[in-house]
């Protein structure tokens, strides 16, 4: 069976600093990674080149994902093709009510595909659906995208827009950060709904608490923009004991 | 003499030609006949605007007004029926169509028939040539120095001439509509004239649109606007010329007592234009809400100059401007604030931002505030910024291609401007105008 997504040897700079030195990953349909590491390992750097962000220029390896050539891929394009980053930071955008902005994204990303768009009852009736779920008000999809919205409402609004896109690969960067417990679980559980045997997922997380309520199969160590160690669920606790210096040194 | 001198250039000397040829046709004898030669003089003794004229620091017409049209001939039959399928897309359901095909009111495209009690609708042309003496003396009443109303007061063709009485409360949105017909290259001069009696309300759009085959042309308009005591005027104003044309207008709007102006202008049409507007307030506890929107690509010059003239205590008034300008577009605001010894306890603040879309785009914002009471409160921002890359990474992230993240965050940007619309049938008339500058792009 082919991967869903394969990071092979890849290296990546901002301006003139390397931050990956050929990172490999494979990511099979079905499973949940969680990736793990200090601050500046490159875990967020990772994150965004597979999503597309501008401003990191590979100088070495691949990307596929179902075999295609995600780096020649714009990020709208990506996002088409079933890629999903839920933001560390989602910004704020003043102006865009964030009924319009899913109606606008989710019809893009059914044209590129060659679908039709939804008709505004149907989509009506799955946000409302999908919202209930998330125990996302009405209100808050009247008002601008994100504005206003606390850190927990952030998030639940980035799983919303991924139960909405059903991507076929979700990262999920830092999604605890600023998130207290009872905003945790509502997030996590979100999450955890849409895990299905045709999904994989990314967890990005510099601490173990996040694993306790999406549970990995999976669990790699990034040290200095390399994957480091590899295991299953359990090495997440061994580093919650012994923390990640005893990486640092061997990186 | 300087600026004798300066005003012979040759498109100086071809705008008194033009004047020569016209005058037997204008209409109006007598005393307005002298009023035009005496206009045509104050023209001539300065000339066409140029950039050393502070006012005009930005929009040099010595340098972008390269030709002087003929005066427009009045519409043939041919031009009559391009106008009518230019008018189909730009209708608004429900409002009273007052047409001006080339200058010259257009009474088979218009709607003057089954007039709500206390309104009167005549136009220009009737009002000069057969008009009382106070109609005429305040469309030649504007006692204002610039020379491109100078210019249009001597060349003045037709226009409407719209009355509501006091008291009257018009339901139906009153709509002028100035089309180009696409004849040969020529300019037109138009004025008209609204007076909003006590305690009246109405609703005015103003378009200016082109029929398909329309390019060059050269639109000089003015408007003259009286707001009664007590009395309410939502104007909307867009200009979707042709992208070869060219468009001044100037607008003189004096409010009363207790009054309130709401006006809202989006230009996205026109190579070169300009609206000039002074806005006096002549009688307390008036308010004014003023908002503009340029949207401008190509090498496209729009010029939005307004003047807010507090005279008189208690009054408010509120400036937000937006420009979104691509590829070599000039936008350019000046606002102007001027709060005299008098008015005390005036509530002015304006804001406008300017969105560049290229590196070589260019917007000029020039707030001046002029304070001589003590007790006021006023204030005045500027910014310009191009898109934010983190919101468009966002959109793109999501599935927008960069053209649609684009517009969004375009819509967003102008929509505070937009937004103050209290019509919905207007708002969705300016809604419309700024999406179909977004689809033009591509």
């Amino acid at each position: 069976m082919m991967p869903l997504l394969e990071v092979k040897n890849l290296q990546v700079r901002v301006e003139e600093r390397e931050i990956l030195h050929g990172l490999s990953l494979t990511v099979n349909k079905g499973e949940v990674h969680a990736i793990m590491g200090p601050n500046g390992s490159g875990k967020s750097t990772l994150s965004h080149v597979i999503a597309g962000k501008p401003g990191y220029e590979v100088t070495g390896g691949e990307i596929l994902f179902n075999g295609e050539d995600l780096l020649a891929m714009s990020p709208d394009a990506r996002a088409a093709k079933g890629v999903f980053l839920a933001f560390q930071y989602p910004v704020e955008i003043p102006g865009v009510a964030t009924m319009t902005f899913l109606r606008t994204a989710l019809n893009a990303q059914r044209k590129a595909r060659g679908e039709g768009e939804y008709s505004t009852p149907d989509f009506l009736k799955k946000v409302r659906e999908v919202a209930a779920k998330l125990n996302i008000p009405q209100e808050m999809l009247r008002r601008g995208v994100n504005v206003g919205f606390s850190g927990g409402e952030k998030k639940r609004n980035e799983v919303l827009q991924m139960a909405l896109f059903e991507p076929s690969l979700c990262i999920l960067d830092e999604m605890d950060s600023g998130l207290d417990i009872d905003a945790l679980r509502v997030a996590a559980d979100g999450v955890n709904a849409l895990r299905s045997p045709d999904r994989a997922m990314v967890v990005i997380t510099h601490y173990q608490r996040l694993l306790n309520y999406i549970v990995p199969d999976f669990v790699h160590v990034m040290s200095k923009g390399r994957v480091v160690k590899s295991g299953g669920k359990e090495l997440a606790l061994e580093l919650e004991a012994s923390g990640y210096a005893q990486f640092e040194d061997a990186a | 003499m300087m600026n004798v001198a300066l005003a012979k250039t040759d498109t100086g000397r071809a705008l008194s030609d033009a004047f020569a040829v016209a005058r037997d046709r204008l209409p109006g004898a007598g005393k307005i006949a002298e009023a035009r030669q005496r206009a045509f003089e104050a023209y001539e003794r300065v000339g066409l605007p140029h950039r050393r004229i502070e006012d005009w620091k930005y929009t040099d017409l010595r340098v972008l007004m390269r030709d002087v049209l003929p005066l427009a001939a009045a519409p043939d039959a041919a031009a009559l029926t391009r106008a009518a399928a230019a008018l189909k897309l730009h209708a608004i359901e429900g409002a009273r169509r007052l047409v001006l095909v080339d200058g010259v009111f257009a009474p088979n495209l218009s709607e003057t028939g089954g007039l709500e009690k206390g309104l009167a609708i005549r136009t220009l042309r009737e009002v000069l040539e057969a008009g009382d003496a106070r109609l005429q003396a305040q469309l030649l009443g504007p006692e204002n120095p610039d020379t491109m109303v100078a210019l249009n007061s001597a060349m003045m063709t037709d226009g409407v001439v719209i009355e509501v009485a006091d008291g009257a409360a018009l339901t139906q949105p009153l709509h002028i509509v100035h089309v180009a017909s696409g004849a040969a290259p020529s300019a037109m001069f138009t004025r008209s004239l609204l007076r909003l009696g006590k305690a009246a309300s109405a609703t005015l759009v103003e378009s200016y649109i082109a029929a398909a085959s329309a390019k060059t042309y050269q639109v000089h308009d003015s408007l003259i606007v009286s707001i009664g005591d007590g009395a309410r005027l939502d104007h909307v104003r867009l200009v979707e010329d042709s992208r070869e044309a060219f468009n001044i207008t100037s607008s003189q709007v004096t409010l009363g007592a207790k009054a309130h102006f709401n006006t809202f202008g989006l230009t996205s049409g026109s190579n070169v234009s300009r609206y000039q507007a002074t806005i006096a307030f002549a009688g307390e506890g008036s308010r004014v809400e003023t908002n503009g929107v340029n949207l401008l690509n190509g090498r496209q010059h729009a010029d939005s100059t307004l003047f807010l003239d507090h005279a008189v205590p208690n009054c408010g008034s509120r400036e937000i401007f937006r420009s979104v300008v691509d590829d070599r577009g000039h936008s350019v605001f000046q606002g102007r604030i001027i709060v005299r010894p008098h008015a005390q306890k005036t509530d002015a603040k304006m804001m406008t931002r300017a969105l560049l879309l290229s590196d070589e785009a260019e917007a000029d914002n020039k707030p001046e505030l002029e304070i001589f009471a003590d007790d006021v409160t006023c204030g005045h921002g500027a910014t310009t910024g191009a898109l934010d890359e983190s919101l468009l990474f966002y959109l793109r992230a999501r599935g927008l291609p960069e053209k649609e993240a684009q517009s969004l965050l375009i819509q967003a940007f102008v929509g505070e401007a937009i937004e103050s619309i209290v019509n919905d049938g207007m708002r969705e008339l300016a809604v419309t105008a700024a999406q179909r500058w977004l689809e033009a792009r591509g």
